[in-house]
């Protein structure tokens, strides 16, 4: 792996330092839009865990989700791909539009939905099978049988895990390192050729050199996928993320807590010139 | 002053004397609740094998019985023997299936309410007597159709059924959901995952249970007396016909006035006990497999 010199010096005030060799991001109305999303709530039952999010995801950028513990991040990423429709209770309201088409609607599959839009969790949780098998495994389930070999490979490369794997691909991947099995699940994601990436705190599990190696994958991975993280790390935000959603805890009329989207807008601004009082007061360290 | 606090004082080691003691009350009674449990095991076990070893041998094992002879001669109940592997196997082949299927369905797809109500059905299921089912299937099917091998393998799976769904929950429950999660985030539909990643985690559990249930339905005898009782002596395979099973041949040959017949009974609950204890440990070794496997996945 080859690593770009970084410069650690510069780092005075604030907390966290916005890198610079980000590329421009153009203005945001030429960018095409993958998620369209208005008015999305959700609850466990009767306890509310999002209100009223709206926003949109660009296409191949990343777009982080960032706020304190409880602030519905990681209810609102798996509403993307409908995964919270396992969970007993879960209601959801509003409208997710994929590419157009409103994937809360009844008569939307959500395995279909599941199949163009993909995961990465936050524990890595390979299959408890071999390395090349969790990798083939999906792509054999979905019907992409044509050059197996190949697209295992292939997938394993972009999660720039194949030089360490190649020669013992038929070895369990549960006896790769906490880093290699993340990377391992990166490329099961990404072998069945999803449209967008949902990462759930990728790294948080990880330690600082898995998580490095995370992060430079988002930046190769982004010029094929769209990707969405949540995080609980505001300088990983800041590193790999072009645009930054700033979710917050907030208190009802009837003292119930739930998460609501404070403040959404390009990274450097969200770490630099905040426009709300909240934002700025977690993003300087102020607050959570 | 320090009158009353001497007081209070000794009071109160009164009354710490007091507890200890009661504790040590109660630790005794609990263990000998304890060892009482162990010792009606050990009575059986070895009134079983003081009565049983003398007739053991393996003439009971491959012989039929021989009724009304004169001449003493080498008979055993080998027609017991087959006509349990028969029944039971089949009652295995019954209960296995649907069980494991009732407790997919139970941890993988059903709804909170509809989950707790199996489960329940399932408990009372279980406590259902065994004659009461015996007559069950009595009334099902041997009225009108006579008694079969197949009967009391249907009796004898109703049984079975609670068991191997429970136990099979059990260990569905100890696969850890991110398994689940990776899959179905492929956009693999949920049968596929169920029957893909979370059935092969559960294969050593579900072993453990059935073996289980299999040294339980081994030794039932009420309700194979309703459904397949009626036998001749020959040794039999043929599930359309009644047959022999050990438990209803214990009962029978106990019932005989011949002393022989008796250690031929006991010789075979002492077959029954060992076949039971040792499916019992072979169960627990299985156990303790899978669970260390499913820990490691985790």
């Amino acid at each position: 792996m080859t690593k770009e010199p970084e410069d650690v010096s510069t780092t005075i005030e604030p907390t966290v330092r916005v890198e610079t060799r980000r590329q421009p991001m153009p203005p945001r109305e030429r960018l095409e839009r993958v998620f369209q999303i208005e008015n999305l709530t959700a609850s466990y039952g009767p306890k509310p865990a999002i209100r009223n999010v709206s926003l949109d995801v660009y296409k191949n950028l990343v777009t982080a989700i960032i706020g304190p513990s409880g602030c519905g991040k990681s209810t609102f990423i798996r509403c993307l791909n409908r995964m919270n429709d396992l969970i007993p209770h879960f209601r959801q309201t509003g409208t997710i539009r994929y590419h157009g088409q409103d994937i809360l609607a009844r008569d939307v599959d959500p395995v279909a939905v599941r199949r163009t839009i993909g995961m990465v969790f936050q524990r890595p949780n390979p299959f408890p099978k071999s390395i090349y098998d969790n990798v083939a495994w999906g792509l054999k389930v979905l019907g992409m049988r044509d050059d197996l070999d190949g697209r295992v490979e292939r997938a394993l490369t972009q999660a720039a895990l194949w030089d360490e794997v190649k020669d013992r691909l038929k070895a369990s991947a549960l006896s790769l390192s906490g880093g290699q099995q993340q990377r391992l699940c990166i490329a099961r994601a990404i072998a069945v050729e999803p449209d967008v990436v949902l990462m759930d705190e990728p790294a948080s599990a990880l330690d600082p050199i898995a998580t490095q190696a995370i992060e430079q994958l988002m930046h190769d991975l982004k010029r094929s996928y769209s990707i969405v993280i949540v995080t609980h790390n505001m300088q990983q935000a800041a590193r790999v993320a072009d645009m930054t959603a700033f979710f917050s805890i907030s208190t009802g009329e009837e003292g119930e807590r739930f998460g609501e989207l404070v403040e959404y807008d390009a990274t450097e601004k969200i770490f630099t010139a905040p426009a709300d009082r909240r934002t700025e007061d977690y993003v300087t360290g102020r607050f959570g | 002053m320090s009158v009353h606090g001497l007081s209070r004082s000794q009071q109160r080691s009164d009354r710490l004397a007091r507890r200890r003691a009661v504790n040590r009350l109660m630790e005794t009674l609990a263990w000998l609740s304890a060892a009482l449990a162990v010792a009606v095991l050990g009575v059986v076990v070895w009134s079983v094998a003081a009565r049983g070893a003398g007739a053991l041998n393996l003439d009971l094992l491959t012989k039929p019985p021989v009724p009304f002879s004169l001449t003493p001669v080498k008979q055993g109940v080998a027609n017991a023997f087959a006509g349990t592997i028969v029944i039971v196997g089949l009652a295995t082949a019954m209960a296995l299936p649907v069980g494991i299927l009732v407790a997919i369905y139970v941890n993988e797809f059903a709804r909170p309410a509809a989950r707790s109500g199996i489960t329940l059905a399932l408990d009372v299921l279980n406590g259902v007597p065994a004659i009461v089912i015996g007559i069950f299937v009595f009334g099902l099917l041997v009225v009108g159709r006579g008694q079969s091998g197949l009967a009391g393998a249907f009796a004898l799976a109703c049984l079975m059924l609670p068991l191997v769904a429970r136990s099979t929950m059990e260990v569905l429950s100890l696969v850890p959901s991110s398994l689940r999660e990776a899959s179905l985030a492929l956009g693999v539909p949920r049968w596929r995952t169920t029957l893909s990643i979370v059935l092969p985690q559960t294969i050593g559990g579900v072993l453990t249970g059935t073996t289980l249930a299999v040294a339980r339905i081994a030794g039932e005898t009420a309700p194979l007396l309703f459904t397949s009782s009626i036998v001749g002596t020959q040794v039999s395979w043929d599930p359309h016909r009644a047959l022999q099973t050990v438990p209803v041949a214990i009962f029978e040959l106990s019932e005989s006035p011949d002393p022989a017949d008796h250690a031929r009974a006991w010789a075979a609950a002492l077959v029954l006990l060992v076949f039971i204890l040792f499916a019992s440990l072979g169960a627990r070794w299985l156990a303790t497999r899978s669970r260390r496997k499913l820990g490691a996945a985790r």
